[in-house]
């Protein structure tokens, strides 16, 4: 078993623990396809991506794409696998959109084995396999209920997505919470995207999971799993976990037997239904395959892969957070990491401008913006000193982060000038507490009295008429002197 | 005749290879396949313990091409050649087979 | 015609030089085709408008002082699996019925680069599978030289075709034997190069690891010439040899003195007594030349048989698949995908394709594994280790092509098991991947040829090709 120790709280239910491993496909970034060149590229007219090889054409032969085999040795490697000697095997199996009527997959000898995944709750989740294969076409079935096979009354088929690249990424079974399994694919999608390997889109298909869970009294033997099929999103892994859990313990409650089964879960209706039994499953007859030879990764061709990783996400998220002075788990640290927008930030601070300040403007304005943005580092560094500075109020930083991202940048000095930014000063804002008392009495008592709340009113108003010049921060501490004068 | 095969067994396989066979045939099938595999015994004598399987008959490895597009095949003239197509697509009729 | 067939050197020097022109020996073919193809039927399509419009341009290329290259108008013949763009390539197979490939097999293209002129695609056993051309879903090839008799398989169309004059030059691709034994039952030279010498990138697989395409001529010379013209590496077949290729004509006049010449004292018996008495025939007169007679033993060959037998239908079933009825070729509707399936690959294969299709399914399906597939996999490994042991002791090993002459319609083909037997001297070059070749040298008790087998190791064609000239000048 694992020896993950599990931070965070296990998740129980009348004494049963769950038991989770993940099979996670991820469609990988290549230009062409793994076996031929035709383009792996997502949205294209049906069956434009077509060559003889993804069609099965009588005769045609299989070449192994270099690029994908280095995107796959980078998931190996960022998850902390042996990469090894591999080879290629058939699984064959009849499916319309399995143009071979097989899968070249990889059996007994992946590219990638015995890995793991931290978690950023401390927990690790160990990496059983990461290996190659291709992806099968599309069948679309008309004329059935909610697009499913059963019951349609046929089915069309484009093989565009025949023949791209995936790794499939095998956990051990060592997740034990839906919390952990959600945390599991959101770092392991983080770490995708960090090393450039897959867009990693969950709602477009190119990263799926499938859930194999089984529940068991905790330290008792692994009782029979189920394979989850169809879970399409971060939320669902969770939600499809938990019910498939929380089902297999009914039935054993009941004294009736968990049948090995795939099923599928269904978002709409938050539950699963049997797709098949396993024990009438497909004998695949798996044999190498003939026509690709093995793949020999020389310990340089993997030290030179590895070299070009980049800083992963674990690590960069404790680097900002440091930086910024946050925990390692905030939300703006793991957003803007996600982003890719990290490096820019601490380009910010490195050019004199407060990173705290520049953690909550990037976190906040650019969410559109590549992991590199248009603005300079030092132009928004000079906006961030002003505003620590109180040079300008929080209204007013607001805009020129807006003029800046629609001018690619600017100095933010001239910019406040020229729009004539400058923070109003004690005395002229006494002036305007003073209409704003007038103008809100109801407010200015109730604020008195000791309700908080009542300060908005006071503060939108003062705002209002200082047209955004004032800094909310002084309006509020002055009204707070205000209510309790000194008396000396 | 053979007995080696059963004709359940002849069946399942015939099955995995979408081939219907009829009864008459299945008996057939099951008495040539098993003439085949008695025939087959004799390797049965040798001990191949210590010979390792040999897959492909010369030795290559790392045979790969770059990630670069080359033409693709016209969608038309390939749906026009397919025994059944529809809105861009190859057309089957719907079910029966796994998932 | 003449006499004596024209070779492919002297067609393509005489088109070459302009001695010849290519659209007149084309028509000296067709006419040939023309009378005797009705009783032959070596061909599943012959060619004859796009072949005149070939050869007049290679004839024009001449007149304009371009080069048409080595084959320049070199009437040639292929094996109906392998692809041809927009050409039927139908494998003899219903299930390919109708089906024009979009692209050309990598061998088509270096042919028609060479100045080679297709006549036309021949006949073969479904999908390869067979050794006498009677399981074509469009009837059997006859020999040429005996009508009542087989022209052995599966590459029967092609071996037809150069016996009977239809082309200078055919190619065939050899799984089990399906050059080497054709070949010599209608008393042509065939080769079997060294697998991944030859692309098999558009060649219809039968079995992978085993599938090689090669040639057929009426000497040892053209088949040198032709080597020359299709082998090299192919970037498009993965397991395709990247080493560069020797000149495989320089040796043919070097004679064979000094060289050794393995006899396998352990090969397994089976040969009809008039064919043994060739192959003796055949070490007498080699060495007579000069070379050496070596006894060596191969102990693990007699397990050849059985180890093909396996690994050829399992690499097979999944191979063929993909023939379901959705992409190309036939279908036969029914209610659902999986009856469709079943409807259309039932009616679309013939008996003996089904017949593998299941012996391979049942040899790598779960539980039988490691008893059929996984051992037939190590015999290949012994049998490999076994040649390379005789080699130190021996340059070639000469052995019987096939164990009887061209044998009479319908006299196998109730008994799969004898029919595979006809197989037994040449699978072990193709489990092991090493090149063999086939040369006439005289005729059985019944007057038909028999064919003496050339085995070399692998890469060994140069002086495969030198001990096959050596026994070419000997049987004239």
């Amino acid at each position: 078993m694992s020896t993950a120790a599990m931070k965070s709280p296990a998740w129980t239910f009348d004494g049963w623990e769950m038991v989770v491993g993940l099979e996670v496909h991820v469609e990988l970034a290549t230009r062409t396809k793994l076996f031929s060149a035709s383009p792996n590229r997502f949205g294209d007219e049906p069956n434009t991506n077509i060559d003889p090889v993804t069609l099965g054409l009588p005769g045609a032969l299989p070449v192994l794409n270099r690029h994908a085999v280095e995107l796959a040795m980078r998931i190996g490697l960022a998850l902390n696998c042996t990469v090894q000697r591999c080879t290629f095997a058939r699984k064959n199996y009849f499916y319309p959109d399995m143009p071979k009527a097989f899968q070249i997959s990889q059996l007994d000898e992946p590219l990638n084995i015995d890995g793991y995944l931290d978690l950023p709750d401390g927990s690790r989740v160990g990496i059983e396999r990461a290996h190659m294969e291709e992806d099968a076409g599309k069948s679309t079935h008309i004329g059935g209920a909610d697009g499913r096979v059963a019951g349609a009354e046929y089915s069309l088929i484009d093989l565009n997505r025949a023949g791209v690249p995936l790794v499939e990424i095998v956990s051990r079974p060592d997740i034990r919470s839906p919390e952990q399994a959600k945390a599991y694919v959101s770092e392991l999608r983080a770490i995708l995207l960090a090393i450039g390997a897959s867009d990693a889109k969950m709602e477009e298909g190119s990263m799926r999971v499938d859930a194999n869970v089984s529940v068991r009294r905790p330290g008792s033997e692994l009782g029979t799993r189920c394979e989850v099929k169809n879970v399409n999103s971060v939320r669902s892994v969770g939600r499809a976990i938990e019910y498939e859990a929380r089902r297999q313990i009914q039935l054993l409650e009941h004294g009736e037997a968990v049948r090995q089964q795939t099923r599928h879960w269904s978002d709409g209706e938050g539950r699963t239904h049997t797709l098949r039994d396993k024990e009438d499953a497909d004998d695949y007859r798996y044999f190498l395959e003939p026509d690709l030879v093995p793949v020999e990764p020389s310990a340089d061709w993997i030290q030179s892969v590895r070299a070009s990783l980049p800083m992963l996400p674990a690590a960069r998220r404790v680097r900002l957070a440091e930086a910024a002075g946050l925990e390692a788990g905030a939300e703006s640290v793991a957003v803007i990491v996600e982003r890719g927008q990290d490096d820019y930030v601490l380009a910010v601070a490195a050019a004199g401008g407060d990173v705290g300040r520049a953690v909550v403007h990037v976190q906040q304005a650019f969410a559109e913006q590549p992991a590199e943005p248009l603005v300079p580092a030092a132009d928004l560094a000079v906006l961030t000193s002003m505003e620590v500075a109180n040079e300008v109020t929080a209204t007013q930083a607001k805009t020129l982060i807006e003029r800046l991202l629609a001018d690619r940048g600017g100095d933010a000095k001239a910019l406040a000038a020229a729009l004539g930014f400058e923070a109003m000063g004690t005395s002229e804002l006494g002036s305007l507490i003073d209409a704003a008392i007038d103008a809100e009495p109801d407010a200015w008592a109730k604020f008195c009295a000791g309700d908080g709340k009542a300060m908005g009113a006071l503060v939108g108003h003062i705002m209002k008429s200082s047209k955004g010049q004032a800094d909310g921060k002084l309006v509020s501490q002055l009204l707070n002197q205000r209510k309790t004068p000194t008396t000396g | 005749m053979s007995d080696r095969l059963t004709i359940d067994e002849v069946a399942h396989v015939a099955k995995l290879a979408r081939l219907a066979l009829t009864t008459d045939e299945l008996r057939v099938a099951a008495d040539q396949l098993g003439g085949m595999l008695e025939h087959f015994d004799d390797i049965d004598e040798l001990d191949l313990t210590q010979i390792a399987p040999m897959t492909q008959p010369y030795h290559l490895v790392n045979v790969m091409r770059e990630d670069v597009e080359a033409d693709t095949l016209d969608r038309d003239e390939v749906l026009a050649a397919a025994p059944e197509a529809d809105g861009g697509r190859f057309r089957v009729p719907s079910g029966g087979g796994a998932s | 015609m003449a006499d004596q067939p024209r070779t492919v050197l002297e067609i393509a020097a005489g088109v070459r030089s302009g001695t010849l022109s290519a659209v007149a020996v084309l028509e000296e073919y067709l006419a040939v085709i023309s009378a005797r193809e009705g009783e032959v039927h070596a061909f599943n399509l012959v060619l004859a408008d796009d072949a005149r419009e070939r050869a007049a341009a290679i004839d024009a290329d001449v007149h304009a002082g371009r080069d048409p290259g080595p084959l320049a108008g070199v009437p040639i013949a292929l094996k109906d699996n392998m692809c041809t763009r927009g050409v039927p390539t139908t494998c003899s197979s219903k299930i390919l019925a109708g089906w024009k490939p979009p692209y050309d097999a990598t061998v088509v293209t270096r042919l028609a680069a060479a100045g080679a002129v297709t006549v036309g695609k021949t006949n073969l056993d479904e999908f390869a599978m067979g050794s006498s051309t009677e399981n074509s879903a469009f009837g059997p090839t006859l020999n040429p030289l005996d009508t009542s008799r087989v022209a052995g398989g599966s590459s029967g169309g092609s071996a037809a075709a150069v016996a009977a004059g239809f082309a200078a030059l055919s190619f065939g691709s050899d799984t089990g034997g399906s050059i080497r034994q054709p070949a010599a039952l209608c008393g042509v030279v065939g080769v079997k190069p060294t697998y991944g010498r030859v692309s098999r990138f558009g060649l219809v697989a039968f079995a992978s690891s085993l599938d090689q395409i090669g040639p057929f001529t009426h000497t040892v010379a053209d088949a040198a010439l032709t080597l020359q013209v299709i082998s090299g590496h192919d970037p498009a077949d993965s397991t395709s040899i990247p080493e560069a290729l020797p000149d495989y004509s320089a040796v043919l006049e070097r004679g064979v003195a000094g060289l050794r010449v393995g006899r396998i004292t352990d090969l397994p018996a089976g040969a009809d007594d008039d064919v043994s008495a060739r192959l003796d025939a055949a070490f007498a007169a080699l060495a007579a030349a000069g070379a050496t007679i070596v006894d060596v033993t191969v102990p693990a060959f007699t397990y050849g048989l059985t180890a093909y037998y396996i690994i050829a239908p399992a690499e097979a079933s999944s191979n063929l698949a993909r023939y379901d009825g959705v992409r190309y070729g036939l279908r036969v509707d029914a209610a659902d995908t999986d009856a469709m399936y079943m409807a259309t690959r039932t009616a679309g294969f013939g008996d003996e394709v089904k017949r593998r299709i299941m012996l391979g399914t049942y040899a790598l399906s779960a539980g039988y594994y490691d008893a059929y597939y996984g051992k037939a996999l190590r015999i290949r490994r012994l049998m490999t280790q076994d040649f390379d042991a005789a080699y130190q002791h021996c340059d070639v090993m000469l052995t019987p092509t096939a164990p009887t002459t061209a044998f009479p319609l319908g006299a196998k083909t109730s008994d799969p098991l004898a029919m595979y037997l006809c197989d037994t001297y040449t699978i072990p070059s193709n489990l092991t991947g090493h090149p063999a070749m086939t040369v006439p040298f005289g005729v059985g008790d019944d007057g038909l040829p028999v064919g003496v087998q050339i085995l070399a190791p692998s890469l060994g064609e140069p002086v495969m090709l030198q001990v096959a000239a050596g026994l070419e000048r000997a049987a004239s």
